[in-house]
């Protein structure tokens, strides 16, 4: 469907990031189609977060150049971009002294949808992201870790964005939960096809989720392969986090969802 | 009892001076609000100013409140009223526990939920707004039911340079040697100062965030 000289959605180009004499990401070259769920994999420290906090620009590159829709982030209002950019992270942020209902509907309501508008806005996320409609008057400290994500994820979507930065989203949640949420992102994403950045360091949720995975080690990027391709690489550094996740990865790659 | 008496015999001037009291405080309270707020949201942002700024507060607190009535007497506009003057000090005094807890409450706010609100687009002000203060909001008040505790007792001081307030009975009492007149600017002081303490207590924890 997409014409082959596509212009990325997001686009790292040749992006050095250093803060206080260390270098935390140095010559990162990467695009992210339109529509893929690209997956940063990476132990702690590898810099997956700082690229993504670069995307939304929370951080401002050292040098080098990240494109969003092929023009510099770092022209135009930093507002507006982030505003159609949706974010969740793992720690979910949801404002606590704000219901559901606000938390969702707050970047709406600072673009200044009208209230009836927002409100079915909101029914439809918590919809969307498997709630039931009286979850709107709730405050965050009355749900479960897995609702909580949820709420993040729907926030995130709310001004329907068509990129959404994930930062371990699921990496806090009990296996049982962390799997049914996989699951559902996994058929969200077959009907929403957002460009997705998903940042984590669990390779069989990388396989699970990610129609490409990006190999980050110690700020540069390794390699970019297909989940069939990361599980048979000979690369010595995948070869070894397909070694230390063991037995029974095949069954979790992602084979072709997207 | 003795004093009890005394200050039914004298209801009208024990109200007029309580209320000579009330205005002191409030009026000190509210100014030191107006400046203290603003200054603590600053140096939780710039942490470089932190110190010289908290460190002033800390200093001035520490001044005698008599001696600083006394150093203020000669500046030129602030003199030339005693209640000005009174209400200038007890601002001062209430600064540090209003500017300390301002930035103690701001700096208390869940860096996750910051940076989650910066992410999605909010501005500075929205974050300052939408979700730091109301979430410092305790804290703050907190800082300012400290205040106004201290701005109670010291008021009573002011009376010393003429600016009126409970305090007066307790000078004209220490003058007369009279125990009755002493308690009659004391303890309404006391009762007034457990009033405000439990009247901001109460704004803090309906104001309080879930």
């Amino acid at each position: 469907m997409e014409p082959a000289a596509a212009i990325p959605a997001i686009e790292f180009r040749n992006v050095s990031y250093g803060i206080a004499g260390t270098q935390v990401l140095s010559g990162f070259n990467l695009q992210v189609e339109s529509g893929e769920t690209l997956v940063l994999l990476g132990r702690s420290g590898s810099g997956k977060t700082t690229s993504l906090k670069l995307v939304n620009r929370l951080l401002s590159p050292t040098s080098g150049d990240v494109l969003v829709n092929g023009v510099s982030n770092g022209e135009g209002d930093v507002i507006h971009l982030r505003r159609s950019i949706g974010y969740v992270i793992q720690d979910v942020g949801l404002f606590p002294h704000f219901t559901v209902e606000r938390n969702i509907g707050l970047v709406p309501k600072i673009e200044g949808w009208p209230a009836d508008r927002i409100r079915a806005r909101v029914q439809e996320l918590l919809q969307t992201v498997g709630l039931t409609p009286d979850f709107t008057s709730r405050y965050p400290h009355q749900l479960s870790g897995g609702q909580r994500q949820r709420v993040g994820v729907a926030r995130a979507l709310a001004a329907d964005p068509e990129i959404l930065l994930m930062d371990e989203p699921f990496g806090a949640l009990d296996p049982l939960t962390r799997d049914e949420l996989q699951h559902e992102f996994l058929a969200l994403q077959q009907r929403l096809h957002k460009t997705v950045v998903f940042v984590t360091h669990d390779l069989r949720e990388a396989l699970r989720l990610g129609s490409r995975i990006a190999l980050m080690e110690a700020g540069r990027l390794v390699t970019v392969l297909s989940p069939r391709a990361f599980l048979e690489s000979s690369d010595p550094l995948a070869s070894a986090y397909v070694r230390a996740f063991g037995e029974g990865l095949e069954s979790s790659a992602n084979r072709g969802t997207s | 009892m003795n004093v009890f008496r005394f200050i039914l015999q004298n209801h009208s001037q024990v109200l007029e001076l309580t209320l000579e009291h009330l205005r002191l405080v409030g009026f000190s309270t509210l100014l030191a609000m107006a400046v203290g707020i603003p200054l603590g949201i600053v140096i939780a942002h710039r942490p470089r100013f932190n110190k010289p700024v908290l460190a002033s507060a800390n200093i001035i607190q520490t001044i005698p409140s008599l001696a600083l009535f006394g150093f203020l007497l000669p500046v030129p506009w602030l003199g030339e009223r005693s209640e000005r003057l009174a209400i200038f000090a007890l601002t001062l005094y209430a600064l540090l526990p209003i500017i300390r807890n301002t930035y103690t409450g701001i700096r208390g706010v869940d860096p996750a939920v910051v940076e989650a609100g910066r992410g999605m687009g909010l501005t500075e002000l929205q974050l300052l707004f939408q979700v730091e203060l109301p979430l410092a909001v305790s804290v703050i008040l907190s800082g300012v039911r400290v205040a106004v505790v201290i701005s109670v007792g010291v008021a009573t001081i002011a009376a010393a340079i003429g600016a009126g307030g409970l305090g007066e009975f307790i000078f004209r009492g220490l003058a007369m040697v009279d125990n009755r007149v002493i308690l009659a600017g004391a303890i309404p002081a006391a009762l007034l100062a457990l009033v405000a303490d439990f009247g901001v207590g109460w704004l803090e924890r309906r104001l309080q965030p879930r």
